[in-house]
């Protein structure tokens, strides 16, 4: 094609107080409040290491008292950390490995698509009873269960997310970095990581509201008879709402708001400011902005221990790691051995091995259930089928008018965005609590509050991203519409729906996961000490994990992990590529 | 130097790509010397840029070998440094950071590195921008940079990969004269360099080698002779000579280019054949489709009126300069004009036939009218589209079927690639309706027979 060599623009100047020196220095006072700070956290983590040592007692007792509230923040805090940080060291080593071997990835991206559709609640009590055997007495085993949990709620879209950064590494920088022979270690450090850095960034901001939503479940499990309890602000809200204490109910969610939104400031905010550096091109729009980090990128205290502490230590690790390219060729050659081939072949025929073992034991588990579990199951999946359908179509019916209404009109983007942000940010499963208190008293109980706790649950995804794709409608394309009466109906149908099509269907699909992994708790509640229960494949998985019924637990698993992965195939996945080839608009 | 060993040589080698074996390249065998600058230059697709990437062992031939001082290559080239045509800065690191990447794997103290670093953004014009990060940068100045962390490692080879192509007009004849200054002073260490180009221009500036690649699938048409270094100026005769027949190989991708050479009216023969590139057997299968280049029918229909425009002839370099495009795109257009019947290169000028002037003059609907006439008449393929609707009772057409036809005489890329060609240029001309979605060809309402 012919192309016109278009004359590079002028210079762009960076905003200069991405630069240390052009930083205003930073008073005092904040470094002493920052070392406060880390006191804190170093004493929080102390005594909630005394927690986890503590003996297992079956029937731990939640205190409603206020008292007692930030302590229990911490300590769920402290519980998603531990979680995420596994689920970003997991997920940037499973995306380095796919990414690294073709043959590997042929098996890792689609088993993460499985892992991902797979509903993590019906793993609980496998979990907790493997793992409190495995610490007899111990609330260590319990912790461990809850941070699993939470990990699984977290790690699958950081994976994926790395691994299409690795993929989308563009082909110069990276042969740049193999003639300049980087190595390993610092081809990870000084490119796939940076590259990643943004998107990873974001997909976190994901994974600890996918977190939240888990708090309550991950907090306490009922097994059997056994009703077991980690001190956490999710127990307190799960105790509050058995107690029918509704003043108690209303502080704890105020203090998880109040968690959220420290957070974002504290930790997002800055991260996402200081991650502006990885963008590979400098856009227009204006720069992500922090008033914590320029006072970081100020303090004199940060300048000292990046200089005496941080600094040597990466450059000793980046010495120690970074192999020269002799030492590695060596090495090369030793791996040709038969032994060495062996050894690389090991862990996929190990994997092979137990998956194969796992796929035998399931299918003699699933071989023992009778015609009548098989029909129960069909009429469940049935039942969610319909109520999940529904949560989308009222989803999509009211966030379309009030999304496409808040993003074509800029003041009302703005005004509506942080509110609209801070509403979505209370995991659903806090305040399905309150919503019961209203909605089991009306005609049709249980059936009818379950979809309006899936919805609950699932709406704000569809809300953000149709905001987005209005906001996304060039002002060019409005005028034209305009300019030419295209009015009403006629302009939603020329105009807006095509051009919020791609966003919908991206929302859509987080949205059906969301629906189905929300039936597990929203078909089967607990409510101020009674249970109650609907038709539905969710509520299947839960009373089936509650009385150990394994094979039942293993099957209703199974068939919802199967039809949210056919639905993404055969629905989703085909609406998003016509999206993507007839209505993106760039 | 018949006795030293090369410092770096291929050997016959192949590359194919993708499951259906597509080659890229056919049997090429280059040799790189002490001292030497080789331009390897040619059109898009005549695989240049892949053989940088086989000799700098980021990419394994599919069959051939690369040697290095006579020892054949595994791994990176660990005598090569490579300037990249998009930079391939880390917009993370600011500009010493960057060039100091080029030394990390060298074992060194800090002080060392930082020195020699400092030395190399020196000796590049870059002083004073040692803390800049790439994106405060304007393109000639991040080229800088890439040259500065190409050279800091003291390679015993540079590539350069297109290296002023993403650069301004001004920008690069400013860039590409350091350069030459830079290695006519030896002021480097670098002992050969290999520069991937599809400009003229630049390779006659530049090379004391030139090797012309072909298309379909990549393979050495003729290795020239470059010019001694005090005929490279702008107006020198020999200068013009040489850029008139590399030209004229170049719009003449079909024909022999030895003959070409033989047939010029050079002084002396410049071309070496080089026996081992050898000569491309002969076509083996005779075309049934000439090869449409892969130009739209905007800049088809604008170049002509253009020409039109201006008196009917034009001059290559004049159209280049005016136009602002890149000579090989400005070709391929010309080869397009060409197979239409609107021109004709003769001479390092375009000159419009009489259909094409009227073209020129024309109104839209006549205009149209013309294009039609001249695309059935000229080109096989639309021809071929055209009368398979009519004989057709529903006068439709699957697309995967013309697809399959065509990859008789095509690989399965280029055939796709000649069919959306043919589709662009049929839409244009009316001949016929085109649905995507559901790859339908449809006999335009006017033209059916009744």
């Amino acid at each position: 094609m012919a192309q016109p060599i278009v004359p590079v623009r002028a210079t762009m100047i960076r905003d200069a107080s991405r630069d240390q020196p052009g930083a205003p220095p930073t008073p005092r006072w904040v470094d002493a409040l920052m070392l406060c700070a880390v006191a804190a956290v170093a004493y929080g983590i102390m005594r909630a290491a005394a927690e986890w040592r503590a003996p297992l007692s079956p029937n731990v007792q939640v205190s409603l008292s206020p008292r007692e509230l930030p302590y229990y923040a911490g300590l769920s805090t402290l519980r998603m950390a531990i979680a995420y940080v596994l689920s970003l060291v997991f997920s940037i080593a499973y995306a380095r490995i796919a990414a690294g071997s073709r043959t590997a990835e042929r098996f890792m991206i689609p088993l993460l698509d499985i892992l991902q559709s797979v509903p993590i609640l019906s793993f609980m009590p496998g979990v907790v009873l493997g793992l409190a055997a495995l610490f007899p007495g111990r609330t260590l085993g319990l912790e461990l269960a809850a941070i699993i949990l939470i990990f699984t709620s977290q790690a699958w879209n950081l994976a994926f997310s790395f691994h299409q950064s690795l993929l989308t590494i563009p082909r110069e920088l990276s042969e740049a970095a193999t003639v300049y022979h980087l190595g390993f270690w610092r081809r990870f450090t000084r490119l796939e990581l940076p590259f990643g850095a943004i998107s990873l960034i974001a997909n976190s901001m994901m994974s600890w509201a996918g977190g939240w939503f888990f708090l309550m479940a991950s907090e306490q499990f009922t097994l059997g008879a056994n009703n077991l309890r980690l001190p956490g602000l999710g127990s307190y809200l799960a105790a509050a709402a058995d107690a029918g204490d509704t003043h108690a109910l209303f502080l704890g969610l105020a203090t998880l708001v109040a968690v959220i939104v420290l957070l974002d400031q504290l930790l997002w905010r800055p991260l996402v400011a200081w991650s502006d550096r990885f963008k590979l091109e400098q856009s227009g729009g204006d720069a992500p902005q922090s008033r914590l980090l320029d006072l970081l990128r100020g303090s004199a205290l940060l300048e000292w221990v990046s200089a005496r502490v941080t600094h040597p230590l990466t450059r000793a690790l980046d010495r120690r790691l970074g192999t020269p390219p002799t030492a590695k060729r060596a090495r090369r050659e030793l791996h040709d051995d038969a032994v060495s081939r062996f050894l690389r072949w090991a862990p996929a025929l190990i994997a092979l091995a137990l998956v194969v073992w796992g796929a035998f034991a399931a299918a003699r588990a699933l071989a023992g259930l009778g015609m009548s579990d098989w029909e129960l199951i069909a009429v469940s999946a049935g039942a969610t089928f319909l109520r999940t359908t529904i949560a989308l179509i009222l989803a999509a019916a009211w966030t379309i008018p009030v999304g496409v209404a808040i993003g074509m009109n800029p003041r009302w983007a703005r005004r509506a965005q942080p509110l609209v942000q801070i509403t979505a940010s209370v995991p659903a499963t806090a305040v399905f609590p309150v919503l019961l208190l209203a909605l089991l008293t009306l005609p049709g109980g249980l059936n009818i509050a379950a979809v309006a706790l899936m919805l609950l649950g699932t709406q704000w995804y569809v809300l953000f991203n149709v905001i987005a794709g209005a906001m996304a409608i060039p002002s060019d394309l409005r005028d034209v519409a305009a300019s030419y009466h295209v009015t009403g109906w006629r302009r939603w149908k020329t105009l807006i729906l095509p051009a919020i099509f791609p966003y919908l269907v991206t929302g859509m699909i987080t949205a059906t996961g969301g629906a189905w992994n929300a039936s597990i708790i929203s078909e089967y509640v607990t409510f101020a000490g009674h249970k109650q229960s609907t038709v539905g494949l969710g509520s299947l998985i839960a009373q089936a994990a509650e009385h150990s019924d394994f094979h039942l637990l293993l099957a209703g698993t199974l068939v919802m992990a199967a039809i949210v992965i056919a639905g993404n195939r055969l629905v989703w996945r085909r609406l998003y590529a016509l999206a993507e080839a007839r209505y993106r608009l760039d | 130097m018949n006795d030293t060993v090369s410092l770096l040589e291929a050997r016959d080698v192949m590359k194919y790509f993708g499951d259906d074996r597509r080659p890229v390249l056919e049997h090429v065998s280059v040799e790189l010397n002490q001292g030497e600058f080789v331009a390897l230059l040619g059109p898009s697709g005549s695989g240049k840029s892949t053989l940088l990437r086989i000799l700098a062992g980021l990419m394994k031939p599919s069959s051939g070998d690369v040697r290095v001082h006579g020892a054949p290559l595994d791994g990176p080239n660990p005598n090569v440094a490579i300037v990249f045509q998009s930079f391939a800065l880390f917009p993370w690191l600011d500009v010493l950071q960057n060039v100091e990447l080029g030394l990390l794997s060298i074992e060194m103290s800090d002080d060392d590195r930082r020195q020699r670093a400092v030395k190399a953004i020196d000796l590049i014009g870059l002083d004073g921008f040692e803390e800049a990060f790439p994106i405060e940068l304007s393109g000639g100045m991040k080229q800088r940079v890439g040259f500065a962390r190409a050279l800091v490692v003291q390679p015993e080879v540079l590539f350069m990969d297109e290296p002023f192509s993403a650069l301004d007009v001004l920008t690069a004849e400013n860039l590409r004269t350091e350069l030459q200054d830079l290695w006519l002073a030896k002021t480097m260490p670098t002992k050969a360099v290999v520069m991937v180009t599809h400009n003229i221009d630049e390779a006659v500036s530049l090379a004391d080698r030139i090797l012309v690649f072909g298309a379909n699938p990549g393979h050495i048409r003729v290795e020239l002779k470059g010019l001694p270094p005090s005929d490279r100026t702008t107006k020198s005769a020999a200068r013009a000579r040489l850029v008139e027949l590399i030209y004229r190989i170049m719009t003449n991708p079909d024909d022999d280019a030895m003959a070409i050479v033989e047939h010029s009216q050079l002084d002396r023969p410049r071309a070496v054949a080089s026996p081992r590139a050898g000569r491309r057997p002969a076509p083996a299968r005779a075309r049934r489709y000439q090869v449409l280049p892969d130009v739209g029918i905007d800049d088809v229909t604008g170049l002509v009126q253009y020409i039109g425009g201006i008196g009917g002839h034009a001059a290559v370099h004049d159209l280049s300069r005016d136009l602002q495009m890149r000579t090989d795109d400005l070709l391929s257009i010309v080869e397009a004009t060409n197979l239409l019947g609107f021109g004709a290169l003769q001479d390092r000028q375009v000159v419009l036939t009489p259909i094409g002037t009227r073209f020129a003059d024309s109104e839209l609907d006549e205009e149209k009218a013309i294009f039609r006439a001249q695309a059935l008449d000229h080109i096989a393929l639309l021809h071929h589209i055209v009368r398979d609707l009519e004989t057709t009772p529903t006068h439709t057409l699957e697309a995967e079927r013309v697809i399959d036809q065509l990859e008789h005489s095509f690989s399965g890329e280029e055939a796709r690639r000649q069919f959306e060609t043919a589709v662009d240029w049929g839409r244009y001309a009316e001949l016929f309706t085109y649905d995507d979605s559901s790859g339908e060809l449809t006999l335009d309402e006017e033209h059916r027979p009744t």
